[in-house]
């Protein structure tokens, strides 16, 4: 088998004459977390449905693990794990006996089941509410109990929609490290969120979604260079003769700033620590201080789309002098 | 295009858990309290009312059921009224709470389709009201042997099991109803107030209303009406309008089923004609009441068609 998990190439989603997913395509590689990012509306919960054969595609192929998810949703769905938007439970039921019934859903032998379903609650971390109502559970826990589902369906794709939406901190970490995990374990982890900065610790690859489409895709480094030209920022404090010049030298450097008497700030497309070091030591300087800042994606994020908004607003512009 | 894989993997697991639901909710509790209650005091006039008067009857204990003559409340009378209610109570969350409870989209992304879902829920309401009826019937039943003393005869049986089956399918065309509109709405209060509302419309005012437009469409003959007789052609329409009501079916066939030795408007030509016999037969009753049972069920197919067809198409995005 390929080490291509999903493949989607043209996916497109039109209500009426609207295209919430306009010719979408990208792949998702084994074990890989892969990031839907994008403002609200962009069409990430409507590219994740159509992944799952939940509602229909207009134009273009997906493939799941080779599978059509339209023709063959139960394929599909046997080996993707799905954590919805806000996911509900039924309240009135214990954590375990909601996922006893997907168990039974999913087909899991009954010897099974409780053993896995225990193993699934101590993995995210509820080894001891699994008899409790769901019904008493905070927004976190119920995000974690839609984890434990997935893990307890032993599945080859995850596919969580804004898993770390409403959640605390420290709760988002817990989740992002179980996500980790998942990754470990060689699971396709297909993230979807507007939370940049938590997001990004945890993908391999981003594509960021805009009005339907993929406005950019690739690794966080990829995409700064992509749009910020660079996007790692090296603060250097070192005293010495005309390090300006020399940090300038550096390949990768964009450009340097003096930010202080002896304070200097480089900004470079990739780390160029080692060799700001170099340059200052070679050119008989002290260095004091040495720090670097990795691209953002918010920054990538905000840079992005303000480049869009005065790209559209030149080209208003230019469309109200012809008139 | 085709899908693959059966459509009923899954169908037990939900139906099993469904039914786990409704007989352990406190809303079948209360619900079943009520028939209880209501059908138990209305059997136990029946019975002494049949104490007291019985003089000659070879059917004893269909009058339990249905007592002959103008009695205010019989047990078939609560049952037309408390049946729907029942069935609207069990079957108007049934879709559009899963959204509500935002379990829909997780439940949908396990391996099977919505079939299994709908048909689930459906039957396990179905099953639910069945056991309630059941278990109503036989206390019935019950009750009539120890207090008239009197062992049912094999037709009166017969006869009493077909009015079971019958109640189940007039429960089964306002499941369908209730879980369509669950379809259909995605408020469950909307849903349940259209469906009772609709309930009270055709049980309440489209009998008299069907008489109106039965005499709309086609006018009395003045001929007729000299001789103090229905129009037939006016007779038949409003009889065909009255019977897009379910209540009116099922009142139909509980009539021929347990009062064989009622003139049911079919044979009210046969009676001006002079033709009034013995009770029908068993085989004849089940004749008479056969258009109506299958409308009955007819109905619940097709209603539950119309919601199975508006689910497939559903987003499933809340």
């Amino acid at each position: 088998m390929s080490d291509t998990v999903i493949e989607a190439q043209g996916l497109t989603k039109r209500y009426g004459r609207i295209a919430a997913v306009d010719g979408v395509s990208f792949t998702v590689g084994r074990g890989e977390i892969f990031g839907l990012l994008g403002p609200n509306g962009a069409g990430k919960t409507t590219a994740i449905l159509m992944m799952l054969g939940l509602t229909e595609v207009t134009e273009g192929t997906i493939s799941v693990l080779g599978h059509n998810p339209a023709r063959e949703p139960l394929q599909v769905k046997r080996v993707v794990g799905y954590l919805p938007d806000t996911v509900g439970f039924y309240d009135h039921m214990t954590a375990r006996d909601n996922l006893r019934y997907t168990a039974a859903l999913i087909g899991i032998e009954p010897g099974l089941r409780d053993k896995r379903i225990a193993a699934a609650l101590d993995r995210v971390g509820l080894p001891d509410v699994g008899e409790k109502k769901v019904g008493a559970f905070s927004r976190g826990m119920r995000q974690r109990l839609g984890l434990a589902e997935i893990l307890m369906k032993d599945v080859s794709i995850a596919i969580l929609d804004e898993p770390t939406s409403g959640l605390d901190p420290h709760a988002t970490n817990e989740l992002l490290e179980t996500i980790r995990s998942l990754k470990h374990d060689g699971v396709a982890v297909l993230l979807s969120s507007h939370l940049l900065e938590r997001v990004q610790s945890v993908c391999d690859r981003v594509a960021l979604f805009n009005a339907g489409r993929i406005a950019l895709l690739g690794t966080v480094p990829e995409l700064a260079r992509q749009v910020l030209g660079g996007g790692y920022n090296v603060e250097v404090e070192a005293d010495g003769e005309g390090l300006g010049v020399l940090f300038s030298d550096i390949p990768g450097v964009k450009a340097v700033d003096q930010a202080g008497p002896s304070r200097y700030r480089l900004l470079a497309d990739r780390d160029v620590r080692a060799q700001a070091a170099v340059a200052v030591v070679n050119g008989g300087g002290a260095l004091r201080r040495l720090s670097v800042e990795e691209p953002s994606l918010d920054a990538i994020y905000s840079r992005y789309f303000d480049n869009q908004a005065s790209q559209q607003q030149g080209a208003s512009q230019v469309n109200n002098h012809a008139a | 295009m085709q899908r693959e894989g059966s459509p009923w993997r899954g169908l037990s697991v939900v139906y099993f858990r469904e039914l786990f639901d409704h007989l352990t909710s406190v809303r079948m509790v209360v619900l079943q309290f009520l028939v209880v209650l209501l059908g138990g005091a209305v059997v136990y006039f029946a019975a002494e009312q049949i104490r007291n008067t019985t003089a000659e009857d070879p059917f004893l204990f269909l009058r339990l059921f249905a007592p002959p003559g103008q009695s205010l409340l019989s047990f078939v009378l609560v049952l037309s009224i408390l049946v729907p209610i029942l069935a609207i109570g069990l079957g108007f969350d049934a879709i559009n709470g899963e959204y509500n409870r935002r379990t829909m989209s997780r439940i949908l992304a396990q391996p099977i389709y919505r079939d299994a879902l709908l048909l689930g829920k459906f039957l396990a309401g179905l099953s639910t009201i069945a056991i309630a009826l059941v278990t109503l019937w036989l206390l019935v039943i019950g009750f009539g042997l120890l207090r008239l003393g009197v062992p049912p005869s094999g037709e009166e049986i017969g006869r009493l099991f077909i009015f079971l089956l019958v109640t189940i399918a007039y429960a089964g065309i306002w499941l369908a109803l209730a879980v369509t509109f669950s379809v259909f709405f995605r408020s469950t209060a909307t849903a349940a107030l259209v469906a009772l509302g609709l309930w009270l419309f055709l049980a309440l005012l489209w009998p008299a209303l069907a008489q109106m437009l039965g005499e709309v469409i086609s006018p009395s003959d003045l001929r007729f009406a000299q001789l103090g007789l229905p129009t037939p052609d006016t007779l038949a329409w409003q009889q065909a309008l009255s019977r897009i009501s379910p209540g009116t079916l099922y009142g139909e066939a509980v009539v021929a089923m347990l009062n064989p030795d009622a003139q049911s408007m079919t044979t009210l030509l046969a009676q001006f004609q002079g033709r009034i016999g013995s009770p029908l037969p068993l085989d004849q009753s089940i004749m008479q009441a056969w258009p109506q049972m299958v409308s009955l069920i007819a109905g619940t197919i097709l209603l539950y068609v119309i919601g199975y067809v508006a689910f497939q198409r559903q987003e499933v995005r809340a």
